[in-house]
């Protein structure tokens, strides 16, 4: 739209090389890929396991084979496989955390600014309390307490950015009901549903949006995390932080296992990271 | 399902009435720590009646509760205390549903017409939300009415299509109108509606109002600061000060003679386009009190050069003549024979 | 800043620190009979009665949430099964260890991210601003294990200088520290960085080169005194990310931590030891968000002065 503001205090714009957008793009996109078509080709079983062939190479290694690709783990499954699959684990929870945070965090935020007073000086204690204490150790103490459930941590996942969303949605929404053309719709006869779902919400989708840019890689970081300590998904279920975590112990002998995933973890989180500073610069109207 | 000009004199039930109307708000601030939160009463016991297909004007200073009255008429604040009557109908107190069928007969034009408008939406879309709101016409027929009216608010039906960013102040103030008036209200309530236009937009849109009320029959409720287009708009005019109003009266009479102390210095402000008329220039000392902590006794005597001992004790009442020309202030000179 | 502005922080601070409390509480009572727990499902009944009436977990609720209250006020915050002592020392033995490294942290966070934002800011546009920024985007999106891993195949596996696990000498510190200090140093570049760029644009930096400051004077005595306030804000956030990275960090180099000793007591379900922790990190949490607010309303008379009339 304006190009005005290349002038100005955000500089991040210079990072905009257009290659470095397309990259991150295609990178993004062969991971989606792979996760919605893997099924289709993968070459095994991510769970079979082979004792005959543990840890074998990747294929360009001196022992490497092309029967496994990407070589195999301490149980001789196959890398590639389980990578696969890992990147469908990883980018579904994230995905799924995301969209439950945005749209509990939406609600929580329209509520505070709709009915104000006590409600919303109740969700401003839960935002603060939530955002003074670092997530992970939320979590971790969480799945101590209730032990560990696919639900539960799909859940954290979710409960995760919620905070973060009700704050943006609450600030923009109260001062656009004080003002402007919330005002001026009321004024028309408009029932609260129309006015949140047809003024407001539009109004603020980019700042959301920009949210949802930052919170999807912040997610997968903390999935992968907590699978990493073992605390997250659990086998025979597998996830990227997951086989980093059991890779890790091979380092000496057998690299690959934990290179492989946390590669793809790197690349995923970085091209979000570009994309997502890209995107927020031509979304976030206080930047222009 | 549109009115005719009513003449002014007419006894019946006016179109609106409003009587003694309150509203505080609580300030933020306390006055000891943990202490009550102090009151600041915006609009401080106003009564006024506005009769079908007149023009009536509220000038006074920012702050001095004008604006705050017309949102008590719209329920858009709560009043504390008083009664809006709407053909004799009670607005106070009503819920949101029983508002929604009084919408369409009251509306309300904003100061700044680009925060009143959404961004995000086609100057169409907005002109016939109220429609689709209340559930009018259909699709077809909504399109052609919002045209007819951009027509005659001064649009073309290229504007259509646009965004509010793409529209001049003075168009999107017209846009703002149409608006207003696609639902055929009856009273239309214009707070500021002019001030953050350019000065040479603001006498095209005074004009289409003016021309606007003409031919839809509506009745205006006015709220400026500018005494002078209140003068060329308004057949009454109501002068408030620290949220009460302290005269009333026809526009012509006001103008020419006021009475007030306040309304006299407000007047004597406004610049003459005559050269040469030599005329006192009444200056105000000092700005309003904060209405958080208004001064005993008559609320300008502070600010008064007339000021007396009786009006540092007590509040003056706000008494009418026979022209219905009404003064709250004890030293304003009323002929003894239009004593009411 | 006024007494009023101190007060409200404070009571906000131990309104905090109470809240967590009661949370643990509620959701150590959720979580299941201590009792079964402790003594197994199969247990005799009259040994768990036994074990009820001991830890007071027969009284009425609010008894239990008083008692619970009086003994994390005596230090008392239960027995851990696991460690077989009590669960207190067990978690201040790891204590030193933990500070050690997050003092170390954030001592190379502070020498490096400053400088390096200063810098970018002063010498906008330029390859050294472009490259600094690219790693800050780069080392914020690498998760602290992910680089530790890379760290380890590159020091330990491939040119075998450093011990990939434990603790005792300075060798032992340089991975865990450089892993954290990236991500760490990455923020605090960026919001240097962008902190400075806000002030260099400020009518009163023109004003001093006007009145006859050079450059570099007016810099030091203007820009950075005023871009420091905003970078004070940074901090709160910054000891989050540190304790959240130094768990997994402290995991991933066998470092004998808070943090390695959360991650097991975890996944032991050691939940004496979980709970301290957790209050501990909390309640250190709400102290460093106190002392954030306290500083930033000194420095800055805009913030600290919350009058009681206005």
């Amino acid at each position: 739209m304006t190009t005005l503001t290349d002038t100005n205090v955000y500089p991040r714009r210079r990072f905009r090389l257009p290659l470095l957008i397309w990259l991150s793009v295609a990178w993004l996109a062969l991971m989606v890929l792979v996760a919605v078509t893997g099924d289709l080709w993968l070459p095994y079983d991510y769970q079979s396991i082979d004792l005959r062939a543990r840890l074998e190479p990747p294929v360009w290694l001196a022992d490497g084979s092309w029967s496994h690709l990407l070589g195999t783990d301490h149980l001789g499954r196959d890398v590639l496989s389980r990578l696969v699959i890992s990147v469908q684990v990883s980018l579904l929870v994230a995905l799924i955390g995301t969209l439950i945070g945005a749209l509990f965090g939406t609600l929580v935020g329209l509520f505070a600014a709709h009915f104000r007073g006590w409600v919303d000086d109740l969700v401003m204690i839960a935002i603060d309390y939530q955002a003074s204490i670092p997530f992970m150790i939320l979590a971790l103490a969480v799945v101590a307490f209730f032990s560990n459930s696919l639900m539960l941590f799909i859940l954290l996942m979710g409960i995760f950015g919620w905070e973060r969303y009700a704050r943006i949605t609450r600030g923009l929404a109260l001062s656009s009901i004080q003002h402007g053309y919330a005002v001026a719709v009321r004024t028309l006869g408009a029932s609260p549903w129309r006015i949140y779902g047809r003024h407001i919400l539009p109004n603020i989708a980019n700042a959301l949006i920009v949210n949802m840019t930052l919170n999807f890689p912040q997610t997968i970081m903390l999935e992968t995390s907590l699978s990493f300590l073992g605390l997250g998904i659990q086998p025979p279920m597998t996830s990227l932080g997951n086989m980093v975590g059991f890779g890790r112990d091979y380092l000496l002998t057998a690299w690959w296992l934990a290179t492989l995933p946390a590669l793809v973890i790197f690349l995923t989180t970085l091209a979000f990271a570009l994309l997502g500073d890209w995107v927020r610069d031509k979304l976030d109207p206080t930047s222009r | 399902m549109m009115n005719s000009i009513v003449t002014p004199e007419a006894p019946a039930t006016p179109l609106l009435r409003i009587r003694n109307l309150h509203c505080a708000f609580k300030s933020k601030a306390r006055t000891v720590l943990f202490g009550p939160r102090s009151l600041i009463h915006a609009v401080n016991g106003v009564s006024f009646d506005i009769q079908a297909g007149e023009a009536f004007g509220v000038v006074g200073e920012s702050g001095c509760g004008k604006s705050t009255t017309a949102k008590l008429v719209l329920n858009m604040a709560r009043a504390c205390e008083g009664s809006v009557q709407y053909r004799g109908q009670e607005l106070t107190g009503l819920s949101d549903a029983a508002w929604k069928p009084l919408r369409r007969k009251l509306q309300y034009v904003f100061q700044d017409p680009l925060g009143a408008l959404d961004p995000r939406m086609r100057v169409l879309d907005q002109v016939i939300e109220p429609l689709i709101i209340h559930q009018l016409h259909d699709r077809a027929q909504r399109r052609q009415l919002a045209e007819d009216l951009l027509h005659s608010v001064g649009l073309q039906s290229s504007h259509l299509g646009k965004y509010p960013h793409e529209l001049s102040g003075g168009q999107r103030q017209r846009v703002v109108l149409a608006r207003a008036l696609i639902l055929k209200p009856e009273l239309l309530i214009c707070d500021e509606p002019i001030s953050a236009l350019d000065v040479s937009i603001q006498a095209q849109i005074v004009n289409l109002l003016q021309q606007l009320r003409r031919d839809m029959g509506l009745t205006l409720l006015f709220i400026s600061h500018d005494l002078s287009i209140v003068r060329h708009l308004c057949d009454r005019v109501a002068v408030m000060y620290l949220g009460q109003v302290v005269e009333m009266g026809p526009a012509h009479q006001l103008f020419s003679a006021p009475r007030h102390p306040y309304t006299q210095a407000l007047i004597s402000a406004i610049p003459k386009v005559e050269p040469g008329v030599p005329r006192e220039r009444i200056s105000l000392v000092g700005e309003p009190p904060s209405p958080a902590d208004p001064p005993h006794g008559c609320r300008f005597h502070p600010r008064c050069r007339q000021a007396t001992e009786r009006c540092r004790q007590q509040s003056p009442e706000l008494l009418s003549d026979r022209k219905n020309h009404a003064v709250a202030c004890f030293e304003a000179r009323i002929p003894l024979e239009e004593m009411a | 800043m006024n007494m009023l502005y101190i007060l409200k922080k404070f009571s906000r601070a131990l309104l905090t620190v109470l809240l967590i409390v009661t949370t643990v509480f509620v959701v150590l009572r959720l979580s299941g009979d201590p009792a079964i727990y402790v003594l197994g499902l199969d247990a005799d009944p009259r040994a768990l009665d036994a074990f009820r009436q001991q830890w007071g977990l027969n009284l009425p609720i609010w008894q239990q949430y008083l008692q619970f209250l009086g003994n994390c006020l005596q230090g008392d915050f239960g027995y851990s099964y696991f460690e077989e002592r009590d669960a207190i020392t067990a978690v201040l033995e790891r204590l030193p260890k933990t500070l050690q490294l997050m003092g170390i942290t954030g001592l190379c966070t502070l020498l490096i991210g400053i400088p390096a934002g200063i810098y970018a800011a002063l010498h906008r546009n330029s390859w050294i601003d472009r490259l600094t920024m690219l790693v800050s985007v780069a080392g914020f999106s690498l998760p602290n294990f992910v680089l530790g891993i890379f760290l380890i195949l590159l020091f330990s596996v491939t040119w075998q200088l450093l011990p990939t696990s434990g603790s005792g000498s300075w060798q032992h510190l340089v991975m865990p520290v450089l892993t954290m200090t990236v991500a760490e140093a990455a923020v605090f570049a960026r919001f240097t960085r962008s902190a400075m760029l806000e002030v260099l644009h400020q009518p009163y930096m023109r004003t001093a080169r006007a009145k006859g400051l050079r450059w570099h004077q007016a810099v030091c005595r203007h820009a950075l005194p005023n871009a420091a306030i905003p970078l004070i804000t940074v901090v709160g956030f910054f000891v989050g990310t540190l304790v959240a990275g130094g768990v997994v960090t402290e995991t991933l180099f066998a470092w004998p931590g808070l943090g390695r000793l959360l991650v097991s007591s975890v996944a032991n379900r050691d939940l004496a030891v979980v709970q301290i922790i957790v209050m501990l990190i909390a309640c250190s949490m709400v102290l460093t968000n106190l002392v954030i607010d306290l500083l930033y309303g000194w420095l800055d008379p805009r913030v600290g002065s919350l009058r009681t009339g206005d």
